[in-house]
Order: structure tokens, then C-alpha cells, then sequence
């Protein structure tokens, strides 16, 4: 099968836009906004389910990121080579993958319910937020679809979709800058679709408070309890206009 | 006992509040608010509040941490550890704080309906302005604030869920003899050893090196509320519009330039006094982690260098302390009031965070029983006697003040009493006894020293507040305000200004209150030109004369002539 050219545009060209925008936007919001760089954790106005719904999520994130991670780095023939059969990988990747991603949407399910109905929470709800729950539940809904039908397939005795010689191979080629759009267009459509929705969480990723994932405050395990800072010298320069942009 | 070699000398500026003397007007916690929390998102905020004492607080039971679990802890090994939890259990909690206040521990902030009163449809009832919510928008009611309790204090409704009356127990009845009540104003404490920094993921928070005085860094605050957690008393609070922490800045652009906080500033009673501390930061930790509680005041006091010792001051020359700040650490009656007298006590020592806000406990419930009974309430026997013999009090003040030991509140209600009988004989005429003042372990020139300082409280001796140093000095004050003025990030001249910030309120650049752009705010708001845009005018300040400029908008043709 040969890539047509919106194959070429969506796996060839598009992941790179992505990345721009991802890196770019970043980078731009952390010189511009760094006082809107938050949280802005809504836990003030309700905690309850929060203290449930939160952790139920994020920690099941966490679980899915490394999957993702795993699957999309590790070449099978590493997996392979330390003697992990196809079979032993994707039940563990399914069984791991369905409770994570489980996990993972009933608590972002709680956390919409929660914002939708506590009064406070709602009306602190921006549009920004609104899309951005959008995309990130579609990312989470078209992932579990994709793993239990491939499951489905699998258990039912069809052909079963490998996205390790797909997407893997694919995602892993972006990198070294020549990507590898046939094995793309190979995958089926529901891996294509969660590809799409993922490159759209990312290009959104700068622009809203999915940024605080960046400041994940790892260095707080290495530093002494008291911070002491002198006064910043370079105050006495903010007076005069900072403008916008590079400069 | 060998004299240690000095450490780290480090300088703080540190306050004393004098109990004796609040009338619990509000006025501090009122102008703090003016100045630094009428913003949407810390409506319910309060850097400065006063409490009824006994009395629940502000947020409701802040004291009882056993559910709060603020401040230190100190570990089976001598450490000190958060109470809450160290880094790798802050971490783990990330994404729930399951120890933080919510907006009920506080208060539910409001406003009122008014403009129901104009827009009313006639009718035979007179229109109301119904209370709504701040956080929800809906009408509710009132049931609780930051000072509910406001003048209640004794009564056993409220009383009891005092968590220092719970802990005495049995002892404290409030029957209504032995009530007493006093009113304990409340800021930040400016901890030599914050525990809401170290509780920061972020490393937003911070103990400024010149000063002591402790910030968030706006900027690297990600909102993750370990702090609020992690400070015993509540004086860190969760901005829930921007997202970050708040907390009071000791007024820092006010300090900076030598002028004492708003709070202080604007003092009815005239009782809060700010000065410089030198101490030795390399034994703080040591010293907030002695086994016993009841040591920890002793401990503390004896971090505070003796600025008149000329090691210490070439300890402090070694370290980076300007001469000012040396000169004024000499004079400052924070030192002379915590460690010289030893009248002012700090708040909860035994949160080990070692608060640099002092307290002279009142001897008011003292004086008010003696004198109800028919006694003389200034008789230096009469009042030595009575601070024995009442007990409730004197326990009450402990457990704020020293951990629960008596020892040291007693000592101050003893001084604070003989100073109040050898003024006494003094303003009558009489000879000064000197033996009152030996009394108390002082000198007579010792307690009118005390006196001048309590009860005179000049401005300039109760505020001995350098200007700040760490700015290149040829800097200082020095503005040149290059461009526009309004041409900032987001300003006007940029197009911005007013319009919804791109990620949520009020993000997007701020522009800090330093010492450079005090100056030259105040050189903008004194000049008689008009720097900045046409204002609108203030209805408010309209005498219902004339028409003055701004009111309604230009009309083109007229425009030169309404100018002026």
C-alpha cells in the first residue's frame, strides 16, 4: 500500500508542526506567562472528591505514559532478544494497559462530573479548560477503544494489529527526522485517530494548564528544606517596559 | 559555660505586639486589607487578623494539628521533619492535598445584592440587599467569618472548641468569674525555620537572606498548596482566581525603604513595635529541634545575638551586614523587649518554626479580677499575688506562648505588673522602689526604660527599620523611567490593560513593588502634572459644583477650553 499525500501530510509533515508548537509554545509561555504558569487547583472549593478523583487519575496517567513510553521506544526485537515473547508482552501490555487506562478515565470521568456540578468549581472553568478536557478525554477514550478491540481481535482468533510494527516504528523514525510514513498508513483506523487526538493534546499542551505537568517538582527530593534567596538584584531592571517577544 | 563561636550571623526584621494594649478594633486587619487583599481570589484572605481569645481562630481550630498537621516534627532520631509529611510523602499527596483547609474551614466571602435597591419593582416592602456568595455567586447565608466570634471569647458555646481550652481540660469551666478575654492580633510569623518553605515543591517560597522576611515567588509558584499545609498557623493562603500562594509580605516595599508595615502603621492602640534581630542561623536548626517543648522558647532566645557585642559585630561585618543594620539592631526594641526584658514571647513555640512575631501577653485578665473584687489593681503585691492565684489565665497564656510552661508568662505578667506599681509611685510623687524592680530581677532604670517604651511608644522607637541593602547602593532610589510609563507588558501602550489575560485571570507579566519604583510612584502621585491617562472622575468625591473634567466624555470642539 503507498501513502497517499494526506499520509504523507498528517504523518510526514504534521508531527513536525506538533513539535514546534510544542517546544516553541512552551518555551514562549515560560518567558511570558510564568505567573500564569499553575495548577490553578480548584481543591479550595471542593476537596472530597477531589481527594478521590485526582489521584485516581493522575496516577493512572502516570502508569499510561510509561506504557506508552515502553511501547513506543522499545523495539520488539530488543523485547524479543531478552527472550519476552509476543504473547507475554501483549497480555501484560493489555492487562497493565486496560486497569491503567481504567483508572485513568473514571477519574478524569469524576473529575468533569465534579467540575460540572460543583457551582464554584464550574464557573472557575475557562474555555481554555473546556478544550482541553475535550481533547484530553477523547485521547483517553480512542486509546482504551483501541487497545480492547485489538484485544477483541486478538482474543477472537483475527488477525491481530501489531502497533509495534506500526506506530512504534513510525513514532521512533520522526526522530531521526526521516519518518516513516508507510508504516503509519498501515496501522488501522483507530490507532490513526488516537494518533491525530494525541498530536492535538500536544499542540494544546503550552497554551493550557497541562503545563504544570513541566513543572512536575522533582528537585524538591534534592534540596535542603529552607530555601534562603537575597533580594533580587534584577528587580531594579524590571521597572523600565519589558516587551513582548525574543527581545 | 565556654562561649560558642558565633555562626552565620543573619539579620531579621521582627515584631513585638503588645497584648495589653489592643483594643481589637480591626483597624490593622482592615488597612492590610486595603492594601494588599481586595482582589478577587483572596476575598476571604486575612495576612492580618485578630482573634477573640479563647476563641477558635482564624481559619476555625488553625491550632489543633493533630488535624492540621502543620508545622515540625521531631523524629525519633533529633531531626525535624514537616508534620505533615516529608518530600518523598509531599510528593506522593501531590495531587490531592488531603490536609488542606477548605473555604469553610475559613469563611464563605460575600457581598451584597445592592443592586437589587435601585432595581426593584415599587412595592409595599422595602427593597434588601441580600447577602450572595463570592465563590458561587448565590444568595446564602451568613454564617460564619474571619472574627464570628468576635468578643465571645469565655462564653462555653464557642470557648469550648478553643483547641488550647480543650487541652487544659477540665480545668478551664468559664463560670462567670473566672472568664477572661484578650485579643491576639495575627501576621506571619517570619519563622527563622518556616516550615511552609520547606514544605514548597516548587522552591517558590523563600526566607529573603537581608531581611528574613518570607515570600512566594509568584513566578515559581505552581499551585501545588503544600505550604498552606505546611504552616501551622494559616498565614499562607491559596489565591483561587490566580492559582498561587499569598501570604503577608511584612510589607516588604514599605521595610525596604523604612517605613513600618501597614498593620503597624495605622495601629490604634500604637502596639506593635518593628525592629532588626541578629542571630545565628547556622544553630537554628539545632535549636528547633531540642527534645523538650518547653525549651524551645529558651532556645530561641538564645539565637538572638547581643548587637552590642563587639564579636557579634564582626561576626556580622564577616557576613555581609552593612553598619546601619548593626546600628539599628542596637536599637531596636525587639531585641530590647524579647531577649533583654523578656516580656515579648513567641506564638506556639512548640510548632518549632521559631516565629519571629513576639507577644507581651496581656496582664489585663489580671488586673481586671484584682479590681472587680474590690482590690487595688496597680498594688505590686496585690498583682504579684493574683498571678499566682490565677491559675486559668496564666495556663491559657502558656500554651499559646511557652508550650504550656508557666514559668516564663508568669516571670512577664510579674515584670509587667511591677511596672506598673513603680510608675505608679512615681506619678504620685512618691519615691521610686527600687526594691519592685528587684522584685522582678530589674533595675528601676531598667523598668522606666520598659515604661518609655510600652507606654509612651514614641513612633520613632517603636519602628527602628533600616533601608534595605543587597541593591548595587549607587542604584538605590535612583529611577529612570525610560519610555512610556504605561508602555509594560500587557499596559496600555501595548494595547493591553483590562482585557482577559490569555490563560486564566491575571496572568501575563506583574510588575513588583520594589524600593526603585516606590520612588517613583511617589514622585508621579505628588507632582502636580498628570502622568497618565484621563481619569474618570470619582462620583463619589463630586460636591455637585460645576463640571469638572472627566466626568462626561470630551466633546471634540469644546475640548481645549474643558481641558485646563
Amino acid at each position: 500500500m503507498t501513502p497517499s499525500p494526506l499520509d504523507y501530510l498528517l504523518w510526514g509533515a504534521l508531527p513536525y508542526v506538533v513539535n514546534a508548537v510544542l517546544v516553541g509554545g512552551t518555551v514562549w509561555r515560560h518567558r511570558y506567562d510564568r505567573f500564569g504558569w499553575t495548577t490553578r487547583s480548584s481543591q479550595l472549593y471542593e476537596s472530597r472528591l477531589l481527594r478521590i478523583a485526582s489521584p485516581m487519575f493522575h496516577f493512572g496517567l502516570l502508569v499510561v505514559i510509561i506504557g506508552h513510553v515502553i511501547g513506543l521506544l522499545i523495539p520488539e526485537s530488543w523485547t524479543h532478544a531478552v527472550g519476552v515473547g509476543d504473547e507475554l508482552y501483549h497480555i501484560t501490555a493489555l492487562s497493565l494497559g486496560v486497569v491503567a487506562g481504567v483508572t485513568t478515565l473514571g477519574g478524569i470521568a469524576l473529575l468533569i462530573w465534579r467540575r460540572r456540578t460543583t457551582g464554584p468549581v464550574f464557573s472557575a472553568t475557562t474555555v481554555n479548560d473546556k478544550t482541553m478536557y475535550l481533547v484530553l478525554t477523547a485521547a483517553i477514550v480512542s486509546g482504551l477503544t483501541v487497545t480492547l478491540l485489538s484485544a477483541y481481535t486478538g482474543f477472537s482468533g483475527g488477525e491481530e494489529v501489531d502497533y509495534r510494527q506500526t506506530v512504534s516504528v513510525w513514532f521512533r523514525s520522526i526522530w531521526i527526522l526521516q519518518p516513516d510514513v508507510a508504516a503509519m498508513s498501515a496501522a488501522t483506523l483507530g490507532f490513526k485517530i488516537h494518533v491525530l487526538i494525541g498530536l492535538g493534546l500536544f499542540s494544546l499542551f503550552p497554551f493550557s494548564r497541562l503545563v504544570h505537568a513541566f513543572s512536575a517538582p522533582i528537585g524538591y527530593l534534592f534540596r535542603p528544606y529552607v530555601v534562603y534567596r537575597s533580594r533580587d538584584r534584577r528587580t531594579a531592571g524590571t521597572t523600565r517596559p519589558i516587551r513582548r517577544g525574543w527581545g | 559555660m565556654a562561649k560558642q563561636r558565633t555562626g552565620r550571623v543573619m539579620a531579621q526584621v521582627a515584631m513585638v505586639m503588645n497584648l495589653d494594649k489592643c483594643i481589637g478594633c480591626h483597624t490593622c486587619s482592615v488597612t492590610c486589607k486595603q492594601a494588599w487583599t481586595n482582589r478577587s481570589g483572596v476575598e476571604y484572605v486575612w495576612f492580618n487578623n485578630v482573634e477573640t481569645r479563647p476563641g477558635q481562630g482564624y481559619p476555625r481550630r488553625y491550632e489543633d494539628q493533630e488535624r492540621w498537621q502543620g508545622g515540625w516534627r521531631r523524629t525519633a532520631t533529633g531531626r525535624l521533619k514537616p508534620r505533615a509529611g516529608g518530600r518523598l510523602k509531599k510528593l506522593a499527596t501531590i495531587f490531592a492535598n488531603p490536609k488542606m483547609p477548605s473555604i469553610q474551614d475559613y469563611y464563605e466571602p460575600w457581598t451584597y445584592d445592592y443592586e437589587n435597591l435601585i432595581t426593584a419593582p415599587l412595592g409595599d416592602d422595602v427593597p434588601v440587599a441580600r447577602p450572595r456568595s463570592l465563590i458561587s455567586g448565590e444568595p446564602m447565608d451568613i454564617s460564619w467569618s474571619a472574627n464570628w466570634d468576635d468578643d465571645l471569647a469565655g462564653g462555653e458555646e464557642l470557648g469550648s472548641f478553643d483547641p488550647l481550652v480543650q487541652k487544659l481540660g477540665e480545668r478551664v469551666k468559664f463560670s462567670f468569674e473566672e472568664t477572661f478575654m484578650f485579643y491576639l492580633p495575627r501576621i506571619c510569623e517570619h519563622c527563622l525555620n518556616p516550615s511552609c518553605v520547606a514544605s514548597c515543591p516548587s522552591g517558590a517560597m523563600y526566607k529573603r537572606a537581608e531581611d528574613g522576611i518570607v515570600l512566594v515567588d509568584q513566578d515559581r509558584c505552581r499551585g501545588w498548596r503544600m505550604c498552606v499545609t505546611g504552616c501551622p498557623y494559616k498565614k499562607v493562603y491559596f489565591n483561587h482566581k490566580t492559582g498561587k500562594a499569598e501570604k503577608c509580605t511584612l510589607c516588604y516595599p514599605r521595610i525596604e525603604v523604612g517605613m513600618p508595615t501597614v498593620c503597624s502603621e495605622t495601629c490604634v492602640g500604637r502596639l506593635r513595635y518593628l525592629g532588626v534581630v541578629l542571630y545565628d542561623a547556622d544553630r537554628v536548626s539545632s535549636a528547633a529541634a531540642v527534645k523538650d517543648e518547653k525549651d524551645l522558647y529558651p532556645a530561641q532566645l538564645d539565637l538572638l545575638l547581643d548587637p552590642d557585642d563587639p564579636e557579634v559585630q564582626e561576626a556580622a561585618r564577616r557576613d555581609g551586614i552593612p553598619d546601619r543594620w548593626i546600628e539599628s539592631a542596637q536599637r531596636s526594641p525587639v531585641y530590647l523587649l524579647a531577649k533583654r526584658f523578656k516580656v515579648a514571647l513567641p506564638l506556639h513555640p512548640e510548632y518549632r518554626t521559631m516565629p519571629m512575631v513576639w507577644y507581651i501577653p496581656p496582664l489585663s485578665p489580671v488586673v481586671d479580677t484584682l479590681t472587680s473584687t474590690g482590690n487595688d489593681g496597680e498594688d505590686a503585691g496585690n498583682l504579684f499575688g493574683a498571678i499566682d492565684t490565677l491559675r486559668i489565665p496564666v495556663e491559657y497564656l502558656a500554651e499559646l506562648f511557652t508550650a504550656g510552661d508557666p514559668e516564663p508568662v508568669t516571670r512577664t505578667l510579674r515584670r509587667l505588673a511591677a511596672m506598673r506599681s513603680y510608675m505608679r509611685r512615681i506619678n504620685l510623687g512618691d519615691d521610686p522602689d527600687e526594691s519592685i524592680a528587684e522584685a522582678v530581677g530589674m533595675s528601676g532604670n531598667d523598668i522606666e526604660r520598659m515604661y518609655r517604651l510600652l507606654a509612651l511608644a514614641k513612633y520613632d522607637e517603636r519602628y527602628v527599620i533600616p533601608t534595605a541593602y543587597g541593591v548595587d547602593e549607587a542604584d538605590k532610589g535612583v529611577i529612570d523611567e525610560i519610555g512610556c510609563s504605561l508602555d509594560f507588558d500587557g499596559g496600555p501602550g501595548m494595547g493591553g490593560m483590562g482585557g482577559a489575560a490569555p490563560f486564566g485571570e491575571a496572568s501575563g507579566r506583574q510588575q513588583p513593588a520594589t524600593v526603585e519604583n516606590f520612588h517613583a510612584l511617589r514622585d508621579r502621585q505628588t507632582s502636580d502634572e498628570r502622568s497618565g491617562p484621563p481619569r474618570r472622575f470619582n462620583l463619589l468625591n463630586w460636591d455637585g459644583n460645576g463640571r469638572p473634567p472627566g466626568l462626561f466624555p470630551q466633546r471634540s470642539d469644546t475640548e481645549g477650553e474643558e481641558r485646563q
